[in-house]
């Protein structure tokens, strides 16, 4: 092989990825569609902003699930600690909402890296039990620290308009919804540039084959520590979200119903191309809103059957199914469930 | 002191018998059953169901206990956990998750949600004096059988021909099916033996965890997923020593240190998958 010919091969995995990167009108569809949704439904402003939270939280499961392959029970560890750092926050007097935001995220991701390291050893098991454990960890931690976190009463705050203009919370339900909109976005495409990155395929080589990779000079550790870090940062941004919006922390967000329903969302919508969280978490939300009207107590129920039954079925062979259905619909944009 | 000694040895007793089963489908047969607990609760509920509305005596329901799970976890290994036993960690995690979040609200259905407790009978409750050492009857009751089922479990493992089957079959399943042994047989009956110790280990705990209800099995996941992680997974000595060293220190950290009791059994695990993430008593290098 020549000089030339390797910079023409070059140059072609380069503009092949920079194709794959590209914004395909789906999605833009997409994320006007859900713009819309917000300003033609107001009455129902409460249940989209759960759902983009949601969609948030199931983006952050799906960075370390889908781009790394790291399996986690315990993301609802980081989801409380943004919660709890934007309450706490906001409790002191820094009302200021995107400040809450930020905080929450950063302490999420300082506890993130400082627990990454305990994932590198041993294998999926082992990290199941290491994120569960920290999650409980951190629920006994809020639990029993009540002089802070308002112990199992939870805490009560206020919050500041958005930038000192927009006012959200229970008097503001749309104003909440588009400032979860807005977050959710930027983080979206924070992600979307990520998957695209070389960092990106770097992860994607990881959750292939972790051997390889390193065999590869990916220096896998790092890669890991860097997602899981990232991943905690957004899942603590989603708990701020949550915590800011509603008013109100409780210790339930450590629990562990939290990490499972979450990866519900991630399995439903389909892990790996970053759009499945958010689908999967606004089919969650809608299903169990439509489902607890009908049996509030037992709704669990039908959530487990769903579980089984889509394992039995094989993820792959619906998330096969569906991706037939969009090469249907929209030839162009079949390719991206594969990335 | 020797009192919280011996609770924490029939605490870790207990850990014990819940746990064993798992280390049974999680260590050797290397599934990821985070249903387990949903067998213990059964056992429990079959002995609280059978003493307080069919009169039953305490000991004549433990049999029963026992052989509902086994009886459930055989015919739900046969049709359901057999397809998933070279599926990923994250398929079986999911899938034995969906069963954990059908079977509390079914219990809940069918038993209701307030704790069905387990009245020992009278000559349990008390308490002896062994050299002014107060010791529970009951402890004493529940530190006696998980030892004989330890070593009964041992000795069928190391010393019988079943055992031998198992741990080939564990090995490598295709070889094994080669020389003969019939693999399906063998994970059938050995997921049943450790859904009936989950129950029998329910039964045993309703009493000490204050009743069973529907949230048993995600309450004491956790519980038994790092008795298994200390214990090291290949082995029911393993299982056996993790459940007393954690029953033990569980016990101690909440009488001594009642602020930071409940965090010992974490920062154990955390500190066991730091230094030895096999096990603390797995020889080899474990999985």
């Amino acid at each position: 092989m020549s000089a030339s010919d390797a910079a023409a091969v070059q140059a072609r995995i380069g503009a092949h990825l920079q194709r794959r990167a590209r914004w395909r009108w789906p999605e833009i569809v997409f994320w006007l569609a859900i713009l819309a949704l917000i300003f033609v439904l107001p009455s129902r402003a409460g249940i989209i902003n759960e759902a983009l939270i949601a969609g948030l939280f199931a983006l952050s499961l799906d960075l370390i699930l889908g781009l790394a392959g790291i399996v986690s029970l315990g993301q609802a560890a980081f989801l409380g600690l943004g919660a709890y750092a934007a309450a706490i926050l906001a409790s002191w007097g820094f009302a200021e909402p995107a400040l809450g935001l930020a905080f929450g995220a950063a302490v999420a991701a300082v506890v993130g890296l400082v627990s990454a390291p305990l994932l590198l050893r041993g294998g999926d098991l082992t990290r199941l039990m290491v994120t569960l454990g920290v999650s409980l960890l951190l629920g006994e931690l809020a639990n029993r620290n009540s002089w802070i976190t308002g112990g199992a009463d939870g805490l009560n705050f206020s919050i500041a308009p958005v930038l000192g203009l927009f006012p959200i919370g229970f008097t503001g339900q749309r104003n909440a919804a588009l400032y979860s909109f807005v977050v959710l976005f930027i983080l979206f495409a924070i992600a979307r540039r990520l998957a695209h990155s070389p960092f990106g395929l770097a992860l994607a080589a990881i959750r292939e084959n972790r051997l390889r990779a390193g065999a590869l000079g990916v220096d896998t550790s790092r890669r890991m520590v860097a997602i899981y870090t990232i991943a905690a940062a957004y899942a603590g941004a989603a708990g701020a979200l949550l915590a800011q919006t509603t008013q109100i922390v409780s210790l339930d967000l450590f629990d562990f119903h939290r990490s499972a329903d979450v990866m519900l969302m991630l399995i439903i919508g389909g892990a790996g191309y970053l759009y499945g969280g958010l689908i999967g978490a606004a089919a969650f939300i809608v299903l169990r809103d439509v489902i607890s009207a009908a049996t509030p107590e037992y709704w669990e129920f039908w959530i487990g059957l769903a579980l089984v039954i889509l394992v039995l079925a094989g993820r792959e062979s619906i998330v096969a199914a569906a991706a037939r259905l969009i090469a249907l619909v929209a030839p162009r944009a079949a390719g991206r469930g594969a990335a | 002191m020797l009192t919280i000694l011996l609770d924490g040895v029939a605490y870790g007793m207990l850990l014990f018998l819940l746990a064993s089963g798992l280390s049974v489908t999680l260590g050797l047969m290397n599934f990821i059953n985070l249903a387990h607990g949903a067998f213990a609760m059964l056992g429990g509920y079959v002995t609280a169901i059978l003493m307080n509305r069919a009169g039953v005596p305490f000991l004549a329901t433990l049999p029963a206990a026992f052989l509902v799970p086994a009886l459930l976890g055989v015919a739900l290994e046969r049709t359901l956990y057999r397809r998933l036993y070279g599926a990923s960690p994250l398929d079986q995690v999911l899938f034995t998750i969906g069963l954990v979040l059908m079977a509390m609200p079914i219990a809940a259905y069918l038993v209701g949600d307030e704790p069905q407790q387990v009245h020992l009978p009278a000559w349990m409750d008390g308490r002896i004096e062994v050299h002014s050492v107060g010791i529970g009857v009951y402890r004493l009751f529940i530190i006696a059988i998980c030892g004989a089922i330890a070593a009964a479990l041992q000795i069928f493992l190391i010393r019988t021909r079943f055992g031998a089957q198992l741990r080939a079959a564990v090995d490598d399943a295709r070889v094994a099916r080669g020389l003969g042994i019939d693999v399906d047989r063998i994970f059938a009956i050995a997921f049943a033996v450790g859904s009936g110790l989950a129950g029998l280990g329910g039964a045993l705990a309703a009493d000490v965890v204050g009743g069973i209800d529907p949230s048993f099995p995600v309450k004491f996941l956790v519980t038994f997923l790092i008795v298994v992680t200390v214990g090291g997974s290949n082995g029911i000595l393993g299982a056996l020593f993790g459940s007393l060293l954690l029953g033990v220190l569980d016990v101690a950290g909440k009488y001594y240190a009642p602020s930071i009791g409940a965090f010992i059994i974490y920062a154990v695990m955390v500190v066991t998958l730091i230094v030895r993430p096999q096990g603390l008593f797995a020889r080899g290098d474990g999985r």
